[in-house]
């Protein structure tokens, strides 16, 4: 009886081409399959490579261990190869199912090799299972971890593009909010917000929420901070740009918004700034 | 997220500032300006210190028929929850005197802490630098005297 392993190595070694092209035909007409995304021939190319990497990784060592330096190169193959598809927008089944396809073609070949030796076969099967399940957990596994990154890379833009503080006139500052308000982004609105009104010395700050989709109490609360902090910095604010359903949630919600000047829309905000600025603080000769 | 400026651990100990026998102590200047004193608070304000202030200041506020009072923090860079009391506290007991309380020059960092510690100080009248604090009591009293 062969040593664990030996026949495994043995079809990947000697019937590679058999074996990937029972490969591909399984891939090709698993219901998973994503024509509109990958080319066949890209489907291909992939195949051939890795059947060979794991041909000179299993020749070369272990065949439980994948974290072991004999598998480096695989791993890195498959990591590549579910990286791109994370990006392509293939979903983590249809990646995994790039490596699990494989174990049907292994099989058979594992079959027709031990022929009536049921208990060689079934260590032999183990043996693969195991290999492949392994190999198809790395897989999901950088499959999300590259999904992770791309979601932290658009929220991080997502920040970087929502909080300009623009100056309207003198002694009025306009803050057009754009997407949802969290408190980490409040922060941000709020320091950027006090930083304009030092530098600019504005007494009059217009909260513009019209780019808010919705308003939950915690966003209610977000912006009565932001509008405290101004106030302390003698800074009044005025929030604008209410939508009727945003009027109704925060009416229903119990959100006291009375010590806040409202307007519906940035104009009128505009209008009533320009009226207070003159009015109370009139341009002093040489101020 | 934690809030850098906040003010940590132990408060700070208000013995340390005053001299072993307790006769050398720093005081925050109260300077009259026309109908208003001025505070500027240029050290850190201790507890023992913001104690002090509030009885000084009452006392000149009825000695010298103060109609407003302008507190200077510009140069406060932390606050914490006490500090903010005692200001809300100073500008209550002026206007039970009859004197607008005006704060100015609050930092950003310490405007974000008041509001995070929920010290939004409500009943006390905000400006950004002196002249806007002056502008604004000025425009009280012309107000009034009208």
């Amino acid at each position: 009886m062969p040593a664990a392993g030996q026949t495994l190595r043995k079809i990947l070694a000697q019937s590679q081409r058999e074996l990937l092209a029972d490969w591909i035909q399984a891939q090709l007409s698993a219901t998973t399959r994503r024509t509109d995304l990958m080319k066949e021939n890209e489907l291909r190319e992939q195949s051939r490579e890795f059947l060979s990497l794991m041909q000179s990784a299993s020749g070369a060592g272990s065949l439980t261990h994948i974290d072991g330096p004999n598998w480096t190169q695989a791993r890195e193959f498959l990591g590549r190869v579910s990286r791109s598809r994370a990006q392509q927008g293939f979903t983590p089944s249809e990646t995994a199912t790039f490596v699990f396809s494989l174990k049907q073609p292994l099989f058979t070949r594992l079959q027709s090799e031990f022929g009536q030796d049921a208990q060689g076969l079934a260590e032999e099967v183990w043996l693969t299972t195991d290999l492949i399940d392994r190999l198809g957990l790395s897989t999901a596994e950088t499959y999300v971890k590259s999904r992770e990154e791309i979601i932290q890379r658009q929220q991080r833009e997502m920040m970087e593009l929502s909080t300009p503080v623009v100056q309207l006139w003198e002694n009025i500052l306009a803050l057009p909010l754009i997407g949802t308000l969290d408190s980490e982004r409040t922060q941000v609105v709020m320091e950027s917000l006090l930083q304009k009104i030092v530098e600019t010395g504005a007494s009059i700050a217009i909260i513009d929420i019209t780019g808010v989709p919705t308003v939950d109490t915690l966003v209610a609360q977000h912006l009565l901070k932001t509008v405290a902090a101004a106030r302390l910095m003698g800074a009044d604010c005025i929030i604008s740009g209410i939508r009727p359903q945003i009027a109704q949630t925060i009416v229903h919600l119990g959100v006291n918004l009375s010590e806040v000047t409202t307007k519906a829309s940035l104009a009128d905000a505009f209008a009533v700034a320009l009226k207070r600025t003159q009015a109370k603080l009139p341009q002093q000769p040489g101020a | 997220m934690p809030l850098p400026w906040l003010s940590s651990g132990p408060r700070r100990n208000c013995l340390s500032n005053r001299a072993p026998d307790g006769f050398a102590m720093e005081k925050i200047p109260i300077l009259k300006m026309g109908r208003f004193l001025l505070v500027t608070v240029q050290v850190d304000m201790h507890d023992q210190l913001a104690l002090q202030l509030q009885d000084d200041l009452t006392a000149r506020i009825v000695a010298s028929k103060a109609r407003g009072v302008l507190i200077d923090i510009s140069s406060l860079e932390v606050v914490d929850s006490f500090i903010g009391r005692m200001i809300s506290n100073i500008a209550a007991m002026a206007k039970v005197l009859d004197a607008e309380t005006v704060v100015v020059g609050i930092q950003p960092a310490v405007a974000i802490t008041l509001v995070e510690l929920g010290l939004s100080l409500e009943g006390v009248r905000t400006a950004l630098n002196v002249d806007r604090g002056m502008a604004l009591l000025q425009d009280r009293l012309a107000e009034e005297l009208r």
